[in-house]
């Protein structure tokens, strides 16, 4: 039930208010990123991070997963050790060297035995995810590989090369990172660099309830939309938190709540929520003006001017607060 | 004035040929504007039908003069079609999607049964990928052929040029049902229609001439346009007539279609831009409408008003927060309108018959004629003088004013104050509305506007006050507060052991209106914290920990507590979080806006009145360290250098310890960066040692007042490692930042440590450090405030729409629902953040007692 007597008023401009309440204090944000010991550095925090929120990139500058972890694996620092070492991704040229021999047209892979007891990946396993491809040509010979592509040309050898530097061995694809760190609840989590949320969640150890990805797309990916905008929500008051902004929970909320309206992350900008918005005036006011006024004269456009930008405009009052009352004094 | 009439709607649509030529009041013929005697020609760009610029001509269509007559359009006949730039990507779709024999869709019935179904589809995505699969039309059956687009206007089918008629012709037999599938409204937006054969020529009004002070008229960037479209023109009606080689003709035809895409746009990619004879490129239609100086952004979302000012702040304490001091020269300029009732008719007429300061300038008669009160035209207007009437007085002592200060970010940065007219020449703020228009004194400008009727002065003094916006919505705290000198005021006011004699309590408590005299609670004497408490209400109950407490134990300090009961000042020393965030805000949530302000401005009072009396400066004194002290800051300094020495060779012999994820001089660099930070804070302990707690550097640091601690360790102590990109510096020459130090030197003083402090100085090497570290701030401060602007330009526009609704759900203008209930609680952040009951610990105490 919600409190009368400080419930907020109806017509109350709240967009503008939050869009204020998180604007205005970008000025005061630093630029500088943030220093995550051991796995990534130069997390954009701040302006930067903001700004990547607000306009819905495919994927943050530096992903960062916080797994935590559950039974066993979280009280003790060897076997949080032992799933980091698991979820950890293993790729060709961490175990081996890759070189692309362009004259006889073949790449060669020399199969480094100490990095391969390291990373816990066998001579055979390898065999195995290299013949799995297709389009190469291979050739097996102790401690080394050579695979010859079946299209020659040099710039097919070139991409075949880096296929393979990058293949996939052990571990979860993209977590390139990972740290064992003793959280506050003095149990252990994994830090990572590199998100994969569907790769980790198969870990048993993982309690999948917790793990947390900075990757909000990702989240809509995995968890739905719900999930993205509670992400969301967290990930803007966090940047604002760390910068000692205080901005009420509430702003935050509207902003990912209209970010996620229609089931997707929209961004905030000409591609996204302003760029769909019902006005043609007002589209053509804020970017791209030629662009919107030849495709709404092309398609019979009508603009209703129910936005606030259209009636500022047109010189009418504005649909918001008390311009909202449609009551009017009879006159006699 | 009511409302006469309401724009329900706006439609966009093309204009067609026919339409053009109903709607032309010319049809302009001579490429040229005026004759030898500056008068407008005939059937010119500059004819008297199209409207009028020039004062003392009429309009031949409607009669009016410059200021009535809003301009007509005319129109030039094209004597071959040509290709609205524009619109060729539009007309390069049409021309995909549809067959070059029968002009119907490339869609089998079934396919087009099914898209006309289909509300919302992505026309061009559909064709893309229904229209692919087939190599002839499913309705007759002919090969289609590849049409091309080579930009910005020319077609090519099958790899032979289409000239624009062919074009037209193929747009033109386009079947209005299939048109309707492809999303475009036929009776609105022909596609032929793009391809034009009548150019509008915009009103003259709207492409002004401008006379030079040499008497040279100097024609509109539109103008020189249409007069090279049209001198083209015609050259290629003279040749056709002529019989001219087909050549000739379609070099000229393509030369009016290069004048004519210019005079769009002028930006058009793949086209050298039209110029004019100075080399300037040419600004035409597109140009106009386009970007921040652009017709939609800057004349029509941006508006210019009258009644405003603008001038220097200065501070004046005296007047109340929600009052803004306007100099004289300004009230004399600025009018306010003032409707003549039966209640007023007498100050009205004294305003009339004044001569001198307040002063009706204007009256503006019931039927509207506004007329100049002039000693002259005084009886006149006298003589009718009543009711109905409205009068345009000089602005006066509470008149209601906006105020504003830019770069107007949040809704606080325009206010409604109150007039008070004062002498001088600058507009006087009290320093206490500083914070939300985010103003200083060293120069600052605000603006000052007058509002014209009366729903914009109740809605201003209803939802703009100062006193409504003491709470800011960003985080529902404190945003009108006070700062600096105030709450050092509040901290000596309320400090154990101040005490004021009689007369002075008296005095103090004048000051506030008050003249009961409490009892004295210090013998004879009358503590600060009981005076202070005069202004509290009853119900004031508070108990917080002072900002204090962070170095300092409560139970050591009795000014740590603060202990507010039942309105009288028990314990504690007030600093800025106690007053703005607990006391302020219980007042302004408790007794609502108007006693706040009361508050505030009788609180300052008393605050600034303690402060003179006590006085309150820093010296080169207050930051001068002891020279026991500065011995054991040398000390630090000299083992933070053993230390960073000791990492150096460690890492040499690479015995140093890998932090996990970095290379072995990444570790370096990170204890390095961690010993100069532990050193810094060792320093701050130093300094806080040495200077003490009476220091007024370091109270005025430690109650919010004003400078930090770190500054005085700067100035001080040192001013410690400098850093660009938060790292040790290390730019400028080859493995070292100044020839001054030895190459790959990783040393303290080589990276950019500065062991000098403000107060004795930097050597040179650190100062040229410092300032590294110096610019490195600058230059993030303009790329900041540039991509915050930007952001916060855009967050507006996405959320402007959105709107609490009856039933407190939010919802944006089309009444699509974000949000069922605001923030999910439907409370107001600037309500919802209140402690109003007495703190839990106050209520049990009571219930003991």
């Amino acid at each position: 039930m919600v409190s009368k007597k400080t419930q907020i008023d109806v017509g109350e401009a709240v967009g503008i208010v939050a869009a204020q309440s998180i604007g205005e204090p970008g000025t005061q944000m630093t630029m500088r990123t943030f220093h995550y010991a051991g796995v990534a550095e130069q997390v954009p925090t701040g302006l930067p991070r903001l700004i990547e929120l607000v306009d819905a990139r495919k994927e943050p500058k530096k992903p960062i997963m916080d797994i935590y972890l559950k039974g066993e694996a979280a009280e003790s620092y060897e076997k949080a050790k032992e799933v980091a070492k698991a979820i950890e991704c293993t790729t060709l040229d961490k175990v081996a060297y890759v070189e692309e021999d362009f004259d006889e047209k073949k790449i060669l892979i020399t199969l480094e035995k100490s990095e391969m007891d390291a990373e816990g990946v066998s001579e055979s396993d390898i065999q195995k995810r290299i013949k799995g491809l297709s389009g190469l040509h291979v050739e097996i010979k102790e401690g080394t590989i050579t695979a010859k592509p079946s299209s020659t040309s040099l710039r097919n050898i070139r991409r075949m090369t880096n296929k393979l530097r990058q293949l996939h061995l052990k571990g979860v694809e993209r977590i390139s990172r990972t740290i064992v760190v003793k959280g506050k609840d003095g149990k252990y989590f994994i830090r990572t660099s590199g998100s994969n949320l569907a790769g980790v969640l198969k870990n048993p150890h993982v309690d999948g309830s917790r793990v947390y990805t900075n990757d909000v797309q990702e989240i809509c990916r995995v968890f739905g939309v719900e999930a993205a905008r509670n992400a969301l929500v967290r990930e803007i008051k966090q940047v604002l938190d760390m910068q000692n902004l205080n901005v009420d929970i509430r702003h935050c909320m509207l902003l990912a709540d209209s970010m996620t309206m229609d089931g997707a992350i929209k961004s905030i900008g000409r591609h996204g929520l302003s760029g769909e918005k019902a006005g043609v005036l007002a589209r053509a006011a804020f970017e791209e003006t030629v662009k919107h006024l030849i495709n709404a004269a092309v398609r019979g456009e009508e603009d209703r001017l129910i936005g606030v930008t259209e009636n500022i405009i047109v010189g009418q009052t504005v649909p918001v607060g008390t311009g909202l009352v449609k009551l009017k004094m009879k006159l006699d | 004035m009511a409302v006469a009439k309401i724009i329900d709607r706006i439609k966009f649509s093309l204009f067609s040929p026919d339409m053009i030529r109903k709607m032309s009041s010319v049809k302009v013929t001579v490429p040229d504007t005026y004759n030898d005697d500056s008068y407008p020609i005939d059937g010119g760009l500059m004819d008297l039908r199209m409207g009028v610029i020039d004062p003392g001509l009429k309009c031949k269509v409607c009669g009016g003069t410059i200021r009535s007559c809003p301009g007509h359009i005319g129109h030039i006949e094209l004597v071959r079609p040509v290709i609205h730039p524009e619109f060729s990507k539009v007309i390069l779709f049409i021309l995909k999607s549809t067959c070059p024999s029968c002009k119907r869709l490339l869609l089998h019935e079934d396919e087009l049964a099914e898209l006309a179904q289909k509300i919302d589809a992505d026309m061009e995505e559909e064709m893309k990928q229904k229209s692919k699969k087939s190599s002839s039309c499913p309705h007759c059956k002919t090969k289609l052929s590849e049409i091309k687009l080579l930009r910005p206007t020319t077609f090519f089918k099958d790899n032979n040029m289409m000239l624009p008629t062919e074009v037209r012709d193929w747009l033109a037999a386009i079947p209005d049902k299939d048109l309707k599938i492809l999303g475009f409204d036929p009776h609105y937006a022909r596609p032929e229609w793009m391809v034009l054969t009548a150019l509008i020529v915009p009103a003259v009004s709207v492409r002004p001439s401008i006379t030079l002070e040499t008497g040279d008229r100097s024609e509109d960037d539109l103008t020189h346009k249409l007069v090279d479209i049209m001198r083209i023109n015609q050259r290629l009606e003279a040749n056709i007539n002529a019989g001219a080689p087909q050549l000739i003709i379609e070099d000229l035809w393509e030369l009016v279609q290069y004048h004519v895409t210019t005079y769009f746009n002028n930006e058009t990619s793949n086209i050298p831009p039209a110029r004019h004879r100075s080399g300037r490129p040419l600004k035409t239609l597109s140009q106009r409408l386009k970007g921040k100086e652009g017709r939609f952004r800057y004349n029509l979302s941006g508006k210019r008003v009258n009644f405003s000012a603008r001038t220097v702040i200065s501070p004046d304490p005296n007047i109340s927060i929600s009052e803004v001091g306007v100099p004289f020269a300004i009230a004399e300029e600025l009018t306010v309108p003032i409707r003549v009732t039966n209640w007023n008719v007498e100050d009205c007429k004294k305003f009339i018959m004044s001569d001198n300061y307040p002063k009706a300038e204007y009256v503006i008669r019931p039927d509207g004629k506004r007329i100049r009160v002039t000693p002259s035209a005084r009886d006149e207007i006298l003589a009718t003088f009543g009711a109905g009437y409205t009068i345009e007085r000089q602005l006066m002592d509470g008149d209601t004013v906006l105020f504003n200060r830019q770069p107007s970010l949040h809704r606080i940065s325009i206010m409604c104050h109150s007039v008070k007219v004062m002498p001088g020449r600058t507009f006087r703020l009290n320093p206490v509305v500083c914070p939300p228009y985010n103003a200083d004194f060293d120069g600052d400008e605000m603006n000052l506007h007058v509002m014209q009727n009366e729903e914009a002065r109740v809605e201003a003094e209803m939802l703009m006050k100062v006193h409504h916006q003491i709470i800011s919505p960003r985080h529902g705290h404190a945003i009108v507060k006070p700062q600096e000198d105030y709450v050092s005021g509040a901290y000596f006011f309320t400090k154990k052991g101040t005490v004021f004699t009689k007369s002075e309590a008296c005095q103090l408590l004048a000051m506030a209106g008050i003249t009961r005299l409490p009892k004295p609670d210090e013998g004879e004497n009358y503590s600060g914290k009981l005076l202070l408490s005069m202004l509290f209400p009853k119900e004031l109950s508070i108990k917080v920990k002072s900002k204090m407490c962070k170095t300092k134990d409560p139970a050591d300090d009795p000014d740590a507590l603060i202990v507010i009961k039942d309105g009288i000042m028990v314990s504690g020393a007030l600093e800025s979080k106690s007053y703005e965030n607990e006391i302020l805000e219980q007042i302004f949530h408790n007794r609502g806006p108007e006693e706040a302000r009361k508050f505030i401005d009788i609180s300052t009072h008393m605050l600034l009145d303690v402060i003179s009396k006590q006085g309150l400066s820093v010296s080169l004194a207050n930051y001068s360290l002891s020279q026991e002290h500065h011995k054991k800051l040398l000390e630090l300094q000299d083992s933070m250098k053993r230390e960073i020495e000791a990492a150096i060779v460690q890492y040499k012999n690479k015995t140093l310890e890998r932090s996990p994820g970095l290379s072995l001089r990444e570790s370096l660099e990170e204890k390095i960066m961690q010993i100069t930070s532990k050193a810094r804070d060792a320093a701050g302990v130093l300094v806080e040692q040495s200077l003490g707690f009476s220091n007024t550097a370091i109270i005025m640091a430690k109650i919010g007042a004003r400078g930090s601690l770190l500054n005085a360790i700067q100035m001080a102590a040192m001013v410690g490692q400098q850093a660009v990109r938060s790292k040790r510096l290390k730019r400028g020459y080859r493995g070292r930042t100044l020839p001054h130090f030895k190459k790959n030197d990783l040393g303290a003083a080589a990276r950019g440590f500065v062991f000098g402090s403000f107060k004795s100085g930097l050597s040179p090497t650190e100062f040229f450090h410092h300032s590294m570290g110096g610019r490195e701030s600058l230059v993030n401060t303009a790329i900041r405030t540039a991509r915050s602007g930007y952001m916060q330009r855009r967050l507006i526009n996405a959320l402007q729409d959105m709107v609490v609704a009856q039933d407190l759900s939010v919802r944006d203008s089309r009444g699509v629902i974000v949000q069922f209930l605001y923030g999910g609680d439907g409370q107001d952040p600037i309500k919802a953040n209140v402690k109003t009951e007495a703190p839990e610990e106050i209520k049990r105490e009571e219930h003991e007692a």
